[in-house]
């Protein structure tokens, strides 16, 4: 009956949000940063360990909500761990255009391999009212970046 | 009216292909996809005859009301007016005065929680209850802040029912000047014992408004049995248009609350130095009503009352008998509120599903349901889930599309596991 979903419910997708990678609280975080979908009721909370070099040492985070928004969160704590920050944010801006239109013209300029390891989500793009799951994760890093304490929203 | 004519031809049978047949929107394919459009209660789909209405009006009557002496605008005002007779018949309300359009029932609560609130004193409270639709809770919120009054929340059984004891406790000192709760809860479908309700308030020396803008679709709401003081109710759910919706008051409440808005149509005289109110209604409607919208739901009301509304309860009757007996064959899935006596709306949750996440698998399959917490979210903390999907029926729903969704929430969460 929903065959034809496996292009956005990928097995990765199911698995990662069945299984949210880096799931738990840093007691000793140095950034930290809410994200909440208000319309939808998906919310997170991300925390950042940065190393001495100003990199992204450890991110983990805990949540509630639909699969794509703990599949897009767990991803991307995964793949922007060792990151600069400058990194991260770059990593975000792009995922944020995969997953609007589908395509990212810029992916293979440079982090290629995370960009390929995102790509799982970007069958959202067909589904307009589900963008918001996806990018939710990357809004909320980027407030946790800013350490400004405010709430994100990808409202 | 052409609705009443038509649709009154098979008064007394429900004939559910010709109903199916005013709605053009239900031929529709999602996808290739028949659609089964289950988000009746977030609003409805609009017959042909409301649909007609409001085109004629625009191309053969239309002028602004109240304000011409000439041709179009005295049939216009005539229309306008008319369909404030036929809202006074849907509701059996004592008086046309009674009536009082606003744009929505979310204005309209606003008009009393502002106008009638202001007659509130320091020390006196309202109740309302946890299964409130935001709608009938933030302008409650927004008046306590505003003017210090206290605000008491009655609380819901586990079965989703609102509990008459705490009700009871609440209204115990005779503090409480108003009770605002819903007719018809929005997310678990539950019809509140309005007639008791009503007794005990009074009892206490309070008023109360009921929030019809689910009840008032599902059944027929009598305001002289109900005995309530204000009933809201909105267009776009009763198969009319959005932008228009009702405030129902008795008279002599409305004749002493103050104008709300201020503006064009709501005065009997203005000055330099200030101005005079209107009488009732027009004190509340200031500026340019929506007179389209007044149209199209006097053509809804003739044509949901050509159906019957006795005969459209009957139909969701079965259709919910039908959801509760499929419901209750699937494993894995969470019913919000059990409650005796309600109507066609059900909030539900998977165990290996996310609401969103069903919904766009329901979605797939051309099922529209929303998913979310339904503009209510403290009634969604009470029964401790994040959010829920909802199913809520309409008169052109179908046994069959209710088997449907059973079918596909059972594929749904095979799909997740």
């Amino acid at each position: 009956m929903f065959d034809d979903l496996r292009d956005l419910y990928q097995e990765v997708i199911l698995d990662h949000g069945r299984k949210p990678r880096n799931f738990r609280r840093l007691d000793d975080a140095d950034r930290h940063g809410r994200g909440d979908n208000p319309m939808c009721g998906d919310r997170m909370e991300l925390w950042v360990k940065l190393g001495g070099d100003g990199r992204l040492d450890d991110v983990a985070f805990q949540g509630k909500g639909c699969a794509i928004s703990m599949a897009s969160a767990s991803l991307m704590t995964e793949t922007v761990r060792g990151k600069t920050q400058a990194e991260a944010r770059e990593l975000g801006e792009r995922f944020r255009e995969l997953a609007m239109t589908g395509h990212c013209p810029d992916c293979g300029a440079s982090l290629e391999e995370e960009m390929e390891r995102l790509q799982v989500l970007g069958g959202v793009s067909e589904f307009p009212s589900r963008v918001k799951c996806a990018t939710l994760a990357w809004h909320t890093l980027n407030t946790a970046l800013d350490n400004a304490g405010k709430e994100a929203s990808s409202e | 009216m052409e609705a009443a004519a038509v649709a009154g031809e098979r008064a007394g049978v429900f004939d559910l292909a010709r109903i199916r047949a005013d709605f053009p929107i239900l031929s529709q394919k999602i996808r290739g996809k028949d659609l089964v459009f289950l988000d009746s209660g977030a609003s409805a789909q609009k017959p042909r005859q409301v649909i007609e209405a409001m085109s004629r009006l625009q191309e053969t009557g239309y002028a602004n009301v109240h304000r011409g002496a000439y041709f179009l605008s005295e049939s216009a005002t005539a229309a306008y007016e008319a369909a404030r007779g036929a809202v006074a018949r849907f509701l059996k309300a004592a008086s046309e005065r009674e009536i009082v359009f606003a744009s929505s029932s979310t204005a309209a609560i606003n008009l009393v929680a502002h106008s009638y609130g202001s007659l509130l004193k320091p020390g006196q409270a309202v109740v309302v209850s946890e299964m409130e639709h935001h709608a009938n809770l933030v302008p409650w919120f927004m008046l306590r802040d505003r003017t210090g009054i206290e605000l008491r929340i009655c609380r819901v059984t586990d079965a989703g029912e609102l509990d008459l004891d705490d009700l009871a406790a609440k209204l115990a000192d005779g503090k409480v000047g108003l009770v605002a709760v819903t007719h018809m809860s929005n997310v678990l479908g539950t019809v509140t014992p309005a007639a008791q309700i009503a007794r005990m308030a009074h009892e206490k020396g309070a008023k109360l408004l009921l929030d019809g803008s689910q009840a008032a679709v599902h059944r027929a709401v009598d305001m002289q049995a109900l005995d309530c003081d204000f009933y809201v109710f909105t267009g776009h759910k009763l198969y009319g248009p959005t932008g228009i919706g009702v405030l129902w008051g008795r008279l002599e409440l409305l004749e002493k609350m103050p104008p709300f808005l201020g503006g064009g149509d709501m005065i009997a005289e203005v000055t330099l130095a200030g101005f005079l109110p209107a009488p009732v209604p027009a004190r509340f409607e200031a500026g340019t009503p929506p007179i389209v919208e007044a149209i199209g739901l006097h053509a809804a009301i003739d044509y949901v009352e050509a159906i019957g509304m006795a005969a459209i309860e009957a139909h969701e009757r079965r259709l919910v008998d039908r959801a509760m007996a499929r419901f209750s064959t699937l494993d894995g899935i969470t019913l919000l509120g059990r409650a005796q006596d309600r109507g066609g709306v059900f909030a539900f949750a998977l165990d290996n599903a996310h609401a969103h996440d069903l919904a766009t698998l329901l979605d797939r399959v051309g099922i529209a349901v929303r998913s979310g917490r339904h503009c209510a979210e403290p009634l969604h903390a009470r029964f401790g889930v994040e959010s829920t999907c909802r199913a809520s029926f309409g008169l052109y729903t179908t046994e069959a599309e209710v088997d449907f969704l059973a079918e596909a929430l059972g594929k749904a969460r095979e799909f997740f596991r």
